[in-house]
């Protein structure tokens, strides 16, 4: 049994869900969706979560160019496999409410983006990398364009160009190191062997480093980001704040720092102050935002900010705190859209000063929102806690620089506090308080609505007790990865 | 060798046709007499590569000229199902468009498969007479006439540099003949400064005829003037045969010189990427843009001359490939918007991806590829050209194609959003069935070359 189902099928669900009719295509892209997770569950079941690449598939793809279809899933890939095929059911299911027009194209697009960004989580080849990674952002770029708010037409032209530039470069960087390596092949356990001298690796790694801060994304390249949430559909805002930016925290575990382990060593302290940087900076302009999904976009980019802090750290402690807290901020930013998304069909608002009081008329929302807030926050017993824990323990590990590490932890800490601040205002101005005439007609959750929201809070506060399952898997592969890259930083 | 004959005796046929109103008969005999050429073609395909010259050294048909004979016989019968038509409206001689169409493709067959200067230059003749008279041939149409005019005047000039260029070789070396230059280059440790000039003159006359900047200028006039489907002919076969010819001629010839003639060829290279990508970005008409985008590939193309190697030929082919059947659509698009109502604007094409899907949806597939975005056959052109000049490391030159890859993204990006997000109160268009044959072919085409580029790259 090899990957290659679960790349394939989202594929052929695709195009079958493409074909069909209003109203049938949404049944048959959550059925899709589920079968997809439940194939991932059974490579779960026979995963073995030691170091090494399971369920291999290797063929010869573009032969004159040493090109393979070489994909295969470890534990780093598992659970961001895990995260997509979790996450798109349920994106599915939160968008069951919406009536879309030509709704076979919309959900078409949804499994396309995902067959995209299960090949970029499993492929060994880096041509393959590069055709998942592109091949993710043309869909995402459609759905945000055809179904998104006013401004579609313009923010979404940004943000394609502004991705499209960064992974060019990522092309020319993975181009380079093809030609450079022995046998001529995009192998990445070719590529890992290399040792280029520190010139040529910097280079690669800001070719890498540009495509993956666009994409996460990381201060100062976020700027398409908040417009760009803020107009998508909510079913593309959580695929692009779920699932499609932990494609840049990945590649930066995965192809970026063993790519170019010297250049990065070079600029190591500097990518850990863009990301603590963009902790600080995000958190700020969240707390002055009044627009609900715009704060949440800003949240996001303060909690990835931190998760790079970590993997730059590039120690044991930061890394599996960025995979478990990957998981987990899909989750919790998922419910959050998805808690927007319920505001604003209703009320056909977003502004936070025209709302109030909706927990005294809608008391089952509330729990939902607040479980799912806390989760946000990083609230121990909480999905939130442990990775962010991890993180902060991974960065202030970091001791490359004295002292310097103590102040990155310091202020990178703040993001929980800072966070807290943001995040329970929300509620309060939100959730608490009198109801007024617009909030008082609020309805209470129900149907799959309902369900959706069980299942995001079942996730968060299961997650949040016992975390061991999930730390378990990316464990033995998290650890030798980081031995044996940085042991080449002392070089 | 068959394949040259039919293809020149194939005209003639249909001018007898036309004159004997069998005006029924002439595409179907033209596509069937093109379908037997492909065939002689590709049967002189061999594995091992093992050609000998031809009537005592003037032509080689080698596996080179087999894929670029193939490609740009398709190519035409696609533009010529297209046609199906539409030389109706324009004039009641349709016979003589098909046979001086095939006249050209005659010239570019020589083009592809030359070994000796003299068949290079009597190639490119005849395919360039064929072509001044096609930009020309809406008689009462003031654009055309002066399209054709603009072309004559500059493309007679810039014959004349090409031949002068080769009379320039001739006079240093002794012969017309590759083979016998390229020992000439090979013997000489000295070689003559004449030998120089000719190679620079050549540079000149070819790079006016793939239209690279700063020898542009004729295109985008020429290109507006003349006929929609004759434009299709001349971005897509001319071009590809140009470049074919150019670089049949430098890897033979010029390899070992490269030292003298690469800078040249690669400030072309920038200046053409520029130039077309920017000022197609300002424009308001399809057709234009189009025109400008035109010099862009070219620009791209060139990066095979610059990193000359084993593998540019295979690029070229690619490449070419993939956007002659990219461009076929979008001009086939065109035409169908055009005569039914629109103009050429952007606007015309608003609100089409809810009128007809199906356009729209083979018009985006040829935007993508000619953007160059992953799985569609333009990314694997792009993705050639780059690997072979980073292998020569070009790195800056492909750093500034890169940013003009990311230009291009506005311009053609323009047509999808008019089509699906701007909408707009239009009449359904229809589409007739030729077109659907050849739009659904194409757009196959250009995904499973994107999918699976070893379908069509291991042929040279």
């Amino acid at each position: 049994m090899t990957v290659s189902i679960l790349l394939f099928l989202p594929i052929v669900a695709a195009v079958i869900t493409a074909l069909l009719k209003n109203g049938i295509a949404k049944h048959a892209a959550l059925f899709f969706s589920v079968a997809q997770l439940v194939i991932a569950l059974i490579f779960l079941s026979k995963f073995v979560p030691d170091a090494s690449t399971q369920f291999v598939i290797d063929v010869p793809w573009i032969s004159s160019f040493g090109i393979y279809f070489s994909a295969g899933i470890d534990g780093i890939s598992m659970i961001l496999v895990l995260l997509t095929t979790v996450l798109v059911p349920l994106i599915i299911l939160t968008t069951y409410q919406h009536q879309y027009k030509n709704e076979g194209a919309f959900y078409g697009l949804i499994l396309f983006m995902q067959a995209g960004m299960l090949v970029v989580f499993t492929a060994l080849d880096g041509f393959l990398f590069y055709v998942g990674w592109e091949a993710a952002l043309i869909p995402i770029y459609f759905i945000c364009a055809l179904w998104g708010g006013e401004n579609r037409i313009r923010i979404t032209i940004k943000f394609f160009i502004y991705t499209f530039a960064g992974s060019l470069f990522m092309l020319v960087g993975i181009i380079y190191l093809y030609l450079q390596s022995p046998d001529k092949t995009f192998d990445i356990h070719n590529f890992y062997k290399m040792t280029l001298d520190v010139k040529h690796q910097s280079w690669i790694f800001w070719a890498f480093f540009l495509a993956f801060a666009i994409k996460m994304p990381l201060f100062p390249f976020h700027t398409w980001q908040p417009d760009t949430y803020t107009e998508a559909p909510s079913g593309g805002t959580m695929m692009l704040s779920g699932i499609m930016l932990k494609m840049g925290i990945y590649g930066a575990i995965r192809w970026m720092i063993p790519n170019a382990p010297l250049g990065f060593y070079h600029f190591q302290a500097l990518a850990m102050i863009l990301g603590v940087i963009g902790v600080v900076y995000a958190s700020i302009i969240a707390f002055k935002q009044k627009d609900g999904k715009r704060l949440v976009a800003y949240s996001s980019i303060a909690h990835v900010g931190l998760i790079a802090a970590g993997i730059f750290a590039w120690n044991i402690a930061g890394v599996q705190g960025a995979m478990i807290q990957m998981l987990n901020h899909g989750i919790n930013v998922v419910g959050m859209f998805f808690i927007w998304d319920i505001i604003s069909r209703r009320l056909n608002t977003r502004e936070i000063d025209q709302l109030g009081g909706i927990a005294k008329v809608a008391p089952k929302f509330a729990i939902g929102f607040l479980i799912i807030l806390l989760g946000t926050v990083g609230l121990p017993l909480t999905n939130g806690f442990i990775g962010e824990f991890l993180l902060l323990k991974g960065v202030f590990d970091f001791s490359v620089l004295h002292y310097v590490n103590l102040v990155l932890a310091a202020v990178a800490g703040l993001t929980i506090i800072f966070g807290a601040v943001y995040m329970l205002r929300l509620y309060k101005n939100v959730m608490q308080g009198e109801t007024n005439p617009l909030t008082a007609t609020f309805a209470d959750v129900s149907g799959t609505e309902k369900l959706t929201l069980c299942i995001i809070c079942a996730l968060v506060i299961v997650l949040g007790i016992y975390p061991q399952p999930i730390l378990h898997i990316s464990e033995a592969a998290v650890t030798q990865l980081v031995n044996q890259i940085g042991s080449k930083f002392t070089m | 060798m068959n394949t040259i004959i039919i293809i020149s005796v194939l005209p003639i046929v249909l001018l007898y046709l036309g004159l004997y109103k069998a005006q029924k008969a002439l595409l179907p005999v033209t596509v069937i007499g093109l379908l037997a050429a492909l065939g002689f073609a590709i049967c002189q395909w061999t594995s091992k590569d093992t050609a000998e010259p031809l009537y005592t050294g003037m032509l080689l048909f080698n596996n080179f000229s087999v894929v670029f004979s193939s490609v740009t016989i398709i190519s035409t019968i696609l533009i010529l199902l297209l046609s199906k038509g539409y030389f109706e409206r324009i004039s009641r001689h349709t016979a003589e468009y098909y046979a001086i169409i095939l006249f050209s493709l005659t010239g570019i067959i020589v083009m592809v498969s030359f070994n000796n200067l003299v068949m290079l230059f009597i190639g490119i003749e005849i395919m360039s007479v064929s072509l001044y008279i096609l930009a020309g041939i809406k008689k009462s149409d003031f654009a055309s006439n002066e399209a054709a005019l603009k072309y004559f005047l500059m493309g007679a000039f810039s014959t004349g540099f090409l031949l002068f260029g080769m009379a320039l070789l001739y006079g240093s070396s002794g012969s017309f003949n590759i083979d016998t230059i390229r020992e000439y280059v090979i013997n000489h440790p000295h070689i003559d400064p004449m030998f120089y000039t000719g190679i620079a003159l050549i540079i000149v006359g070819l790079c006016f005829k793939v239209g690279a900047a700063p020898f542009h200028f004729w295109t985008p006039d020429v290109y507006e003037g003349a006929p929609t489907l004759i434009t299709a002919f001349m971005s897509t076969v001319v071009k590809t045969a140009g470049f074919a010819a150019f670089l049949r001629l430098f890897s033979a010839c010029f390899q070992p010189l490269s030292d003298f003639w690469t800078p040249i060829i690669l400030v072309i290279t920038i200046i053409t990427l520029f130039i077309g990508n920017i000022t197609a970005l300002y424009q308001q008409s399809f057709k234009r843009m189009l025109a400008f985008s035109s010099i862009s590939h070219a620009g791209y193309l060139l990066f095979a001359i610059v990193s000359l190697g084993a593998a540019s030929g295979n690029s070229v082919f690619v490449y070419a490939t993939a956007y002659s059947i990219a461009s076929i659509i979008a001009f086939g698009g065109l035409i169908l918007v055009q005569q039914q109502g629109g103009s050429d604007n952007f606007e015309s094409f608003n609100g089409l991806g809810k009128k007809n899907p199906f356009l729209a949806f083979v018009l985006t597939v040829a935007m993508l590829s000619l953007a160059g975005i992953p799985l569609t056959a333009g990314f694997i052109g792009k993705f050639f050209m780059f690997s072979g000049a980073v292998s020569r490391y070009h790195i800056g030159l492909v750093i500034i194609a890169v940013i003009n890859a990311i230009i291009s993204i506005f311009y053609y990006f323009r047509v999808i959003i008019a089509m699906y997000f701007r909408t707009d109160e239009r009449a359904e268009l229809t589409v007739p069935v030729y077109y659907k044959v050849v739009f659904a072919l194409s757009a196959l085409a250009t995904i499973l070359i994107g999918v699976y580029p070893d379908l069509i790259a291991r042929f040279i």
